[in-house]
C-alpha cells in the first residue's frame, strides 16, 4: 500500500514556517533598528538601544543562514 | 575510464547536456525575485548563482548516490534505457523553457526514466507507490508549504517594517534578498548537480566500467559541476522573466520573504526526509509572497499554465522517453538515430528561440498587458512550434532510411505530445512575444 510520511512532511512544514517567519520576523526588526538609527543620527542624536537590538537581530540572521550552509555541506 | 564504449560516451555527453538545461532552466528559482525586484543586476545575479552551483557540486556526494534509488529498480538497467530517460528530461526542459515555464528538472529526469524503464522491461519495472510518495505528492505539497510560509513571512515583514526609513529599508532588503538567494543556488548545486553525477554513475556501473556502489569519480564530479553551472551561468531567461515579472509583481520585501521561504523549505525537506521540488517550492513562495502584500496580485492564467505543464512533465518526459527507448534498442543505427534527433530538436528549439529573444537587457520588461492583447498571435507560435519540430523528426540518418521511417512512426508519439502541451499552454506565447518582437524579429526571425 501507499504509504506517505505525513509525519516528515509534517515536520518539513511546521520548521519551514517558523524558520521563515522568524528570519524574516528578525531580519526586519534588524532594519527597523537601522532606521531609527538613521534618523536619530540625522537629528543629531544616537540611539544606541535600536542600534545594538539591529545588530543582535542581524547576528541572529547570520546565525541561521551559516546552519543553512552546515546543512547543506553536512 | 579506459573501457568507456560509445554507447557510454553518448551517455556521458547527454547526461551533461542535461545537466546544462537544468541549470538553465533552474537559474529562476534562485534569481528570478532577485533580479526583477532589482536587487542584483540580472549578469551579476545569474554569476553568482553559477559561482555558488559550482561551489556546492564539490560539497557532497550523498545525493549522487542515492539518484533514482527505489524509482525504477535499478539491475538490470541498460545504458541505452538512460539515454533514452536523459532524451525526453532534455526536450521537457527545453520546451518549458522555451514557453517560459518553471517546472520541475528532476521530474522531467523522473518522468524520462520511468518511461524508458516501462519501455525496456515493463511496467513491473516501476514501483507505483513510490511515484506516489517522491513524485505527486510532493509536487501539491511543496509549491503551498512554501507558498503559506513565504505569504505569511510578507505579512509580518510589511506589518513590522512600516516605519522603516526608505533607506536602510532598500540596503537592508537588497542584501538580505541577495544572502538567502545565494543559499538556495548553493543548495541547488549540491542537489541537482548531484543527480547528473548520479545519473552518469549509474550509467558507469550499468556498462561495467565501475563496480556497484562505487562513489562518483572526480572527473564526473568536475563535468557535473561545470555544467550545471555553465547552465545556470546562461540563464533561462524566459523562466526567469516569467518567475519574476510574470507570475506577481514584487517588490523587495516580497522578494525577500519568498527566497527565505524558499530556502528554509529546501534545506528543510532535504535534511527532515521529505524530498520537495526546488521549482515547486520557489514558485509556490513567489505566489505566496506575492498574495501576502495588500493588493497584491497573483496572475492565475500564467499560474495555472504552470500547472499543467507540472502535471505534465512526467508523462510527457516519459512519453518521449518510451520511444526513444523503442528506438534505441533496435541496436547501433537506432542509438544513432536518437542521438540525431535529440542534436536536431534542441537545434530546432533553439532556433524557434531567436524568433522572440529574451535575455538579460529585457529580462525585467513586463508582459501583463500583452498578455491579453496577443490573440492573433495565439495560433501561430504554436504552429510553428509543432511543424518544426515534425519537421525535424525524421533525421537524415542515411541508409537504413526506409527501415528508419517505420521507426519514425513509433517515435511520432513525441511531436503529439508536443503538440498536445503547446496547444495546452500557448498562451504563454504571446505573453513573451508582446516586449521582444520588435527588436528580435530582424536578427533571428528566418528559421
Amino acid at each position: 500500500m501507499i504509504d506517505i510520511d505525513w509525519a516528515a512532511l509534517g515536520s518539513v512544514f511546521g520548521v519551514s514556517l517558523v524558520a521563515t517567519v522568524a528570519v524574516v520576523g528578525l531580519f526586519t526588526l534588524g532594519i527597523l533598528g537601522l532606521s531609527k538609527q538613521e534618523a536619530a543620527t540625522a537629528q543629531g542624536g544616537t540611539a544606541p538601544l535600536a542600534r545594538t537590538g539591529a545588530y543582535a537581530c542581524f547576528a541572529l540572521c547570520v546565525a541561521a543562514v551559516a546552519y543553512g550552509i552546515f546543512l547543506i555541506v553536512a | 575510464m579506459e573501457h568507456i564504449t560509445l554507447l557510454l560516451a553518448i551517455v556521458i555527453v547527454t547526461a551533461l547536456v542535461f545537466d546544462f538545461t537544468n541549470g538553465f532552466h533552474d537559474t529562476a528559482n534562485a534569481m528570478a525575485t532577485t533580479i526583477s525586484t532589482g536587487a542584483m543586476k540580472p549578469k551579476a545575479a545569474v554569476a553568482m548563482s553559477a559561482v555558488l552551483n559550482l561551489v556546492g557540486a564539490f560539497l557532497s556526494v550523498e545525493v549522487a548516490k542515492t539518484i533514482s534509488k527505489g524509482l525504477v529498480r535499478e539491475e538490470g538497467i541498460q545504458p541505452e534505457v538512460i539515454l533514452a530517460a536523459l532524451v525526453g528530461a532534455i526536450l521537457w526542459n527545453l520546451l518549458t523553457w522555451l514557453i517560459g515555464l518553471p517546472s520541475s528538472s528532476s521530474h522531467a529526469l523522473m518522468g524520462g526514466l520511468l518511461g524508458a524503464t516501462i519501455a525496456s522491461i515493463g511496467v513491473s519495472g516501476v514501483n507505483g507507490g513510490v511515484v506516489v510518495t517522491k513524485v505527486l505528492i510532493p509536487a501539491v505539497a511543496a509549491p503551498l508549504v512554501a507558498g503559506i510560509a513565504a505569504f505569511l513571512a510578507a505579512r509580518l515583514t510589511y506589518k513590522l517594517g512600516k516605519n522603516v526609513g526608505e533607506k536602510s529599508g532598500a540596503k537592508g532588503y537588497k542584501a538580505g534578498q541577495i544572502a538567502s538567494a545565494g543559499l538556495v543556488s548553493l543548495a541547488h548545486g549540491t542537489n541537482d548537480a548531484q543527480k547528473t553525477m548520479g545519473i552518469i554513475t549509474l550509467a558507469l556501473v550499468a556498462g561495467g566500467v565501475l563496480a556497484p556502489g562505487s562513489n562518483p569519480p572526480v572527473w564526473v564530479i568536475v563535468s557535473a559541476g561545470m555544467a550545471i553551472a555553465l547552465g545556470t551561468y546562461l540563464g533561462g531567461w524566459r523562466i526567469i522573466r516569467t518567475m519574476g515579472k510574470g507570475l506577481t509583481d514584487l517588490q523587495p520585501q516580497q522578494g525577500f520573504a519568498a527566497q527565505t521561504s524558499a530556502a528554509a523549505v529546501i534545506l528543510a525537506s532535504s535534511n527532515l526526509g521529505f524530498s520537495l521540488s526546488t521549482t515547486h517550492s520557489c514558485s509556490g513562495a513567489v505566489m505566496g509572497s506575492g498574495l501576502g502584500r495588500k493588493g497584491g496580485v497573483v496572475r492565475w492564467s500564467t499560474a495555472t499554465r504552470m500547472f499543467v505543464a507540472w502535471g505534465l512533465t512526467l508523462p510527457a518526459a516519459g512519453l518521449v522517453a518510451a520511444a526513444a527507448e523503442f528506438v534505441a534498442r533496435q541496436g547501433d543505427w537506432g542509438i544513432a538515430a536518437v542521438a540525431v534527433f535529440l542534436v536536431a530538436s534542441c537545434a530546432a528549439i533553439w532556433f524557434i528561440s531567436r524568433r522572440q529573444v529574451v535575455d538579460h537587457n529585457n529580462v525585467n520588461e513586463t508582459d501583463g498587458p500583452a498578455a491579453d492583447a496577443g490573440t492573433p498571435a495565439d495560433t501561430e507560435p504554436a504552429g510553428v512550434v509543432t511543424t518544426a519540430i515534425a519537421a525535424v523528426t525524421p533525421p537524415p540518418a542515411g541508409s537504413a532510411a526506409a527501415e528508419e521511417a517505420a521507426e519514425e512512426a513509433a517515435e511520432a508519439v513525441e511531436p503529439d505530445a508536443a503538440t498536445a502541451v503547446t496547444s495546452d499552454v500557448k498562451p504563454s506565447i504571446p505573453a513573451q512575444s508582446g516586449a521582444a518582437a520588435d527588436s528580435a524579429r530582424p536578427a533571428g526571425a528566418n528559421v
